[in-house]
């Protein structure tokens, strides 16, 4: 029966076309594999066009003081110690060539006056770190991946939806999905499988993620016996638009603040002076006059602080709205059109640095950012679990498979840098495809079982069965859909309590049960309530991940706040929260310890101390 | 709150009609989201591309009264809602359904594009050096979201059919960029002339009317191309210089 579908044969198979997907597609292709990569939308539409601010790469072309140690310092500060140490070693490192890499490309990044890449300050970096494009850094780096990697020879499969990955035994077989278009099934027989699906954004209500944001890689990939880390360290991106209600959410680059932006309450007061954490103190000004200078390039002034790390800025901000002391309409103030007491033509300056805030703000709110404050509040933006990954390899501990990108856990430990994902997705991306290429070179064609093919065949046309049953009465996927993300916005957000996270794992239990009866109609042609009732099952399992971990993380660290465990506990600091699938199907989760750093890197933070 | 009628194209390659819906909307929204309401509560079978709803992707490119924009930059507060809104898909496309085109040809267009080709690097460590005014008009292209406005626009795909012949303003733009690189070497001005049918645009400008980018793509792209295919093939001094000066 299964013989019936039209099937793709590849060595290596890459699920996801972002930055992550495409680099790993490219450095297979380029170890001379047959290559397929498969986007959920058009090819060059993924959310990396969304990064705004830039790269990280300590190339120390604005501050020759900066090099790999410096960034692995940062990162490992950063993500508050529970990171892989050796993905954070890595990434440090080969950042540069790999940025170097996209100008050979074709990539046109900004460039100081000597002619080299310009490099712009971010929080939680040191020193002026991240290559970038204005504020389009994002779509930079995706086009020139896209338009070089249409000439390597890879097929692409798009606006195709994964539905299951397919095992042979133990190891990885491919992967079963549909094409929007027609909604015909195909099998994707593979030898190798690289996930790089990017967020799960639309767990929350409130989200920088597009649709797409749906954790599906995550959930594939556990449901195929991969285990997940560190599920509670999502990152909510301090500065998302607040209104209008439509583009709730909607992120505003960090790069504001990078290029002089502070935050104000709703009695012009620069609040963030008024919370400084201790391992910060050393780094950070306390003088608005100095904080100024450092976004100016004055290398002997300490940063704002402003720009500080994601996690403790969007809490200050709740604090503020919290105490009553918010903006109109339950945010703060971001102000950058300030700097017209500072420097000449302002406006100018702001529209050349800041040119795609400036039309959003235009367009979407009719605000004019070089004349106003921006009203801002924080928004889910990231996660830095995902799936478990082999820090060298990118390997999971199913064999055959691999992820890379914001599906992929381990670089960011308890909070992500800003700049550290597009330089995550080139360093591990093509990390991901060198050894899935190489994975393919040394192992024989896998087996596709039909049984599995089938079930999943059933499982994902069941909701047209139910809609054929039911006529209009049952729930449509779009409503347990807001439902879910009400309840993980309210239960499982920035500020978490136990009674809550509990409250939201029953909620859980009717969501799954609801999820089993939704219904929808029509045709299989190019359907959204079809893909989104498929999408569902994702969101309900990450959603799942992440409540289950966050009860039981009984501490405050990075992007995890417990209100009922507010301080850091340095007994936490020895473990990552790894989840598997039961033999029973049921939820496992389990504290891993992190394995003792190597000395060397030990030495190397005792010194950026 | 105030009641609103989207009239939306509904159907396939085959063939389809406009469908009434009326719907309530509050501030601040733009197309897209009612677009969205009408899916979630009234037609949850309504094609339509979206990714990043805030101009980034360029993904849910439509007909807004005609006039080709994208749905998540259109805001509600700029259209007549005391008559109907009509939403159609690109028409210079084929429809695959309601909203969504076959943009395919787009993507098979760019694959015949000589790609990038950089001179040697300029530093020992393998890195190049440019100055920002030297880059600053490539940047301005690598703007674009290929959202595919400016080929619905251009009245050689849309009304003569020319895709066989002419690539189009998006792909004027894309060879603009790699041409005018600082650090490019190919050549790509044969193909322009031939097989790319530059001389098919009469600069009407339409392209430059709806890129929602802003980038002045017939006079910064196109009209400096065209020169460049003039001097190459079209200048008798230019061509006589070429037949005789001196080997190197």
């Amino acid at each position: 029966m299964a013989t019936n579908y039209e099937t793709h044969e590849y060595d290596v198979l890459v699920i996801g076309a972002g930055g992550a997907g495409l680099r790993a597609a490219i450095e297979a292709s380029a170890a001379g594999v047959k290559v397929g990569l498969i986007c959920k939308s058009l090819l060059g539409k993924a959310h990396t066009v969304m990064a705004e601010g830039g790269m990280a790469a300590a190339m120390g072309n604005v501050d020759d003081r900066d090099n790999w140690k410096v960034h692995f310092a940062d990162t490992m500060r950063g993500g508050q110690y529970v990171n892989n140490w050796r993905m954070a070693e890595l990434h440090a490192k080969e950042a540069p060539a790999r940025v170097h890499e996209l100008e050979a490309w074709g990539a046109v990044f900004d460039r100081t006056k000597d002619g080299k890449i310009l490099q712009r300050n971010f929080g939680g970096h040191k020193y002026p770190r991240l290559a970038h494009v204005g504020d389009r850094t994002g779509l930079e780096m995706i086009r020139t991946l896209q338009d070089h990697g249409i000439h390597q020879g890879i097929t692409v499969h798009m606006e195709y939806t994964v539905v299951a990955l397919l095992k042979d035994g133990d190891r990885v077989a491919g992967a079963f999905g549909y094409d929007r278009e027609r909604g015909r099934f195909r099998i994707f027989k593979a030898k190798a499988v690289v996930v790089c699906t990017g967020g799960l954004g639309r767990a929350y209500k409130i989200t920088t993620n597009s649709w797409e944001g749906t954790g599906d890689g995550v959930s594939l990939a556990y449901h195929a016996g991969a285990e997940l880390l560190d599920m509670e360290f999502i990152q909510f991106h301090p500065t998302g638009m607040v209104w209008p209600p439509s583009v709730q959410g909607l992120l505003i680059t960090e790069a504001v603040r990078g290029e002089g932006g502070v935050l104000r309450n709703k009695d012009g007061k620069r609040f963030m002076f008024d919370d400084i954490p201790d391992n910060y103190k050393s780094q950070t000004s306390t003088d608005p006059e100095e904080g100024w200078r450092y976004t100016q390039g004055d290398k002997n002034a300490k940063r704002p602080p402003e720009l500080l790390t994601r996690d403790h800025v969007a809490r200050c901000i709740m604090r503020e709205v919290k105490a009553g002391r918010g903006s109109p309409h339950g945010g703060v103030f971001l102000d950058i059109c300030w700097i017209k007491e500072k420097i000449p033509n302002a406006a100018e300056h702001i529209k050349k640095k800041l040119p795609s805030m400036y039309h959003q703000f235009m367009q979407l709110a009719n605000l004019d950012i070089t004349k106003e404050p921006m009203e801002i509040g924080p928004t889910t933006h990231y996660a830095m679990g995902g799936i478990r990954v082999e820090g060298e390899t990118q390997a999971t501990n199913i064999p055959g498979l691999f992820a890379a990108g914001e599906c992929a856990a381990g670089l960011h430990g308890a909070n992500r840098l800003g700049g550290n994902s597009l330089s995550d997705l080139i360093v591990f991306g093509k990390r991901a495809g060198e050894f899935a290429a190489k994975f393919a070179k040394e192992n024989s064609a896998s087996q596709i079982n039909d049984a599995q093919v089938e079930a999943a065949a059933r499982e994902a046309l069941a909701p047209f069965e139910r809609g054929a049953k039911t006529g209009a009465t049952a729930d449509g996927p779009y409503q347990v859909q807001h439902e879910l993300q009400e309840m993980m916005q309210k239960l499982v957000g920035i500020v978490r309590r136990e009674d809550e996270m509990k409250q939201a794992l029953d909620g859980l239990g009717k969501l799954y049960e609801r999820e089993k009866q939704v219904a929808v109609y029509g045709h299989r042609e190019y359907n959204p309530g079809w893909h989104t009732a498929i999408d569902l099952k994702h969101l309900l399992t990450i959603s799942e991940a992440i409540t289950r971990a966050a009860l039981d993380r009984k501490e405050s660290r990075g992007g995890h706040f417990r209100e009922d465990f507010p301080d850091k506990d340095p007994a936490a600091a020895k473990y990552n929260s790894v989840i598997s699938k039961g033999a029973d199907g049921l939820m496992q989760l389990r504290r891993e310890p992190i394995p003792p750093m190597r000395e060397d890197l030990k030495q190397v933070i005792e010194e950026m101390k | 709150m105030k009641t609103v009628v989207f009239r939306i194209w509904r159907g396939d390659a085959t063939g389809g009609k406009f469908v009434d819906y009326t719907t309530e909307i509050t501030e601040g929204l733009v197309v897209l989201d009612v677009v969205h309401k009408i899916q979630a509560d009234q037609a949850n079978d309504l094609a339509c591309r979206w990714n990043c709803k805030a101009g980034k992707c360029g993904s849910c490119s439509a007909e807004v009264n005609g006039i080709p924009k994208l749905m998540c930059m259109t805001r509600m507060d700029t259209l007549n809602t005391d008559k109907p809104i009509t939403i159609e898909p690109m028409r210079a496309f084929p429809s695959i359904r309601d909203l969504a085109t076959d943009v395919s040809w787009n993507f098979r267009v760019k694959t015949k594009i000589k790609k990038f080709k950089p001179r040697k690097p300029d530093a020992e460590d393998g890195t190049w050096r440019m100055q920002q005014e030297d880059v600053d008009r490539v940047q301005e292209f690598r703007k674009c979201i290929e959202c595919f406005l400016c080929q619905d626009v251009c009245h050689v795909l849309r009304d003569h059919h020319k895709h066989d012949e002419f690539i189009g303003p998006r792909f004027l733009v894309y060879t603009a960029a790699l041409e005018m690189h600082p650090l490019d070497t190919e050549d790509r001005l044969p193909e322009l002339k031939q097989s790319q049918g530059i001389g098919f645009c009469n600069i009407t400008k339409c392209c430059t009317k709806v890129c929602p980018e802003h980038i002045t793509i017939t006079d910064n792209a196109i009209i400096p191309l065209k020169e460049r295919v003039v001097d190459e093939f079209y200048d008798p001094f230019g061509w006589l210089w070429k037949k005789i000066r001196p080997k190197s």
